[in-house]
């Protein structure tokens, strides 16, 4: 596994982001939440420098309470939170600056546009300190660079879900905050419009090149959006790095299921190649065992794993494949075939069952159809390994 | 003898004086109730609604006891103006305000602790205080509230009889109220005049409250549906 993946035990210490331009984020705390019911800790150590970072996880995680604790809507039992050299909260010194003056622009989740208000009125709230004519000088350009501008005089509660997205952005923005935190402001918009309120918000941020902290818990903005993700997970930061590194090979249990293996196995190592950069995993399958070459990761042989493999990664061959470099090739039978939408599940029978996504295409010109013999192909590093949780 | 005109104009001016005065100590009085995180707060909740349940007999009574020369109150009160609180307009403006403080009070918290708080967290991080969150967010969403404490306090301060009675006593163009009026012809058998003024405070009351329903069709909506 590759070395920027940070196991569990050590992100307590911020990981080292050179930093650009501005000032970053930089925050240490715990604070005890009881949501729906139960009670879990956030305890939260972090790092966020200039672009944007993704804040992903589930829902519960307590992501919109580390966001309110950074805006000092919220106060954490203990730590410290300071962007740069300006420190909001200590709980040590016993410094906590009110929320109105961290300089930190919020865009929430349900936005809490003001309903009694104008667009233009929103948006000119936070600049009450500056005299009439450059708050209209500047309440115009940001209505402009988000497009906006020919709806300044309606009300808040007339305009559309992009429109309402757009000016709780530029409310947030048009203060020149230090730092902005965005939970999941995108949530409810289609594709499109989500697209374009991205891109002007990184045009925005070209310019401004401030620490974005953005919660979502969709893959795909965290792919759209992210430079770096924060992974959270019952209150913890359980993995963080590139999208690429977190999204595409998580060490944990608990981010597989949160971007979702089809096909997760118990696996023990059986033998470790370091020369070749392998290792053979025996998984236990009603038929019997299945030898898998894996990537090689830390522990030797008899080590507890889990596999987890995407069924868009596995190659489906109706005769036996020669050639090829993947050094899985699988005997099985299709179980089943079921369309969803544009692709086609396929659960193939093979010593364990796999699920296996298809497009209508290829079921239509391999001419698969439940009880036909194929072969499985999958390369190493398509078996994605992760501790197993003990407890 | 007609309708006693004096005594409809003082009780208008008495009326009108308390939920003016209510508006301006209420309103502090609702924040606190409304956004205190102080555990014994139900306390102060508690005492604000006594006058709700007590007979106005009781608090007349009180409240003629603190005017009174044997208070402290009463005493540097008469040491500041040389008269008495007690049997005065301004004695029973102040009884008046205790016995309407609930019907001010109430419809005001539940109004500001219906305002969202998300919209009051969005004016924090926009770099409001917390005035400017209240005058500009607040108050603002809370006029369907601020109407109704208004209006009740109105209304209640013009039916009110005990604690006029105990406080003010019945001096013409003084402390004489229309309750009063109506009371003392029944008294003196003057059903004719006692039917003639309960008419018109009844029809004054009713025309009153329709404006302010009529114009405020959302006063009883205190917790806005989200």
């Amino acid at each position: 596994m590759s070395s920027t993946r940070v196991p569990a035990q050590e992100v307590d210490s911020p990981p080292s982001v050179p930093a650009t331009g501005s000032a970053s984020l930089r925050g240490q705390f715990r604070k005890q939440i009881v949501a729906q019911g139960q009670e879990f800790v956030l305890e939260v150590a972090f790092e966020v420098s200039s672009g944007f970072t993704i804040l992903f996880g589930p829902s519960g995680a307590g992501k919109t309470t580390l966001l309110d604790c950074i805006a000092g809507l919220t106060k954490p039992d203990s730590g410290t939170i300071s962007i740069g050299e300006r420190v909001l909260f200590d709980s040590s010194r016993s410094v906590d600056v009110a929320s109105s003056k961290r300089r930190a622009g919020y865009v929430f989740q349900d936005l809490a546009l003001f309903p009694h208000m104008t667009v233009e009125q929103n948006v000119a709230y936070g600049l009450q300190h500056l005299p009439h004519a450059e708050r209209t000088r500047r309440t115009g350009l940001i209505l402009d660079t988000f497009r906006i501008g020919h709806l300044a005089r309606r009300n808040a509660r007339e305009i559309s879900g992009g429109e309402r997205q757009r000016t709780a952005l530029a409310r947030a923005l048009v203060t020149d905050p230090e730092v902005l935190l965005l939970d999941e402001p995108l949530a409810a918009l289609d594709a499109a419009a989500k697209a374009r309120i991205i891109d002007d918000l990184r045009e925005w941020n070209r310019a401004h090149q401030i620490p974005n902290l953005y919660v979502t818990h969709s893959r795909e903005e965290v792919f759209a959006l992210g430079e770096r993700v924060l992974v959270l997970d019952a209150g913890r930061i359980v993995a963080q790095g590139t999208p690429h590194e977190v999204m595409a090979a998580p060490q944990q249990e608990t981010v597989a299921q949160l971007v979702g293996f089809e096909n997760a196995f118990d696996a023990v190592v059986e033998a470790v190649r370091p020369e070749r950069g392998t290792m053979m995993c025996r998984v236990e399958g009603d038929g019997g065992p299945l030898a898998l070459e894996t990537p090689l990761v830390r522990g030797g042989v008899g080590t507890l794993l889990r596999v987890g493999i995407r069924a868009g990664d596995i190659l489906l061959a109706t005769s036996p494949p020669v050639g090829l470099s993947a050094r899985n090739v699988i005997p099985g039978r299709i179980k089943s075939l079921e369309q969803r939408d544009v692709i086609v599940s396929a659960r193939v029978k093979c010593r364990v069952e796999m699920e296996v996504h298809l497009t209508l295409a290829a079921r239509d010109s391999l001419q698969l159809e439940a009880g036909k013999e194929v072969w499985l192909v999958i390369k190493t590093h398509s078996c994605h390994l992760m501790q197993r949780s003990t407890d | 003898m007609a309708v006693d005109w004096q005594t409809f104009w003082l009780t208008l001016q008495l009326a009108a004086t308390v939920s003016a005065l209510l508006l301006l100590f209420g309103l502090p009085i609702a924040y606190w109730i409304a956004f205190s995180r102080w555990r014994w707060k139900f306390l102060v909740e508690a005492v604000v609604a006594l006058p709700i349940v007590l007979p106005p007999t009781v608090l007349g009574f009180y409240v003629l006891v603190a005017l009174g020369p044997r208070s402290p109150l009463g005493r540097w009160w008469t040491g500041l103006t040389g008269h008495t609180l007690a049997f005065t307009f301004t004695g029973l403006v102040i009884g008046s305000i205790l016995y309407s403080l609930p019907f001010a009070v109430q419809p005001f918290a539940a109004s500001f602790a219906g305002v969202d708080r998300k919209l009051i967290a969005a004016s924090a991080t926009l770099g409001a205080s917390q005035l400017r969150t209240f005058l500009r967010v607040i108050a603002p969403l809370s006029i369907p509230g601020l109407v109704t404490g208004a209006a009740l306090s109105f209304a209640h301060t013009m039916g009110e009889f005990g604690v006029v009675l105990m406080v003010g006593g019945n001096i013409p163009g003084v402390t004489r109220t229309v309750s009063i009026d109506i009371y003392d012809r029944v008294q003196a058998t003057d059903y004719a005049g006692a039917n003639q003024t309960a008419m018109v405070l009844l029809v004054l009351c009713f025309v009153l409250l329709t404006l302010v329903y009529g114009l405020n069709r959302k006063a009883w909506m205190i917790h806005p549906v989200k």
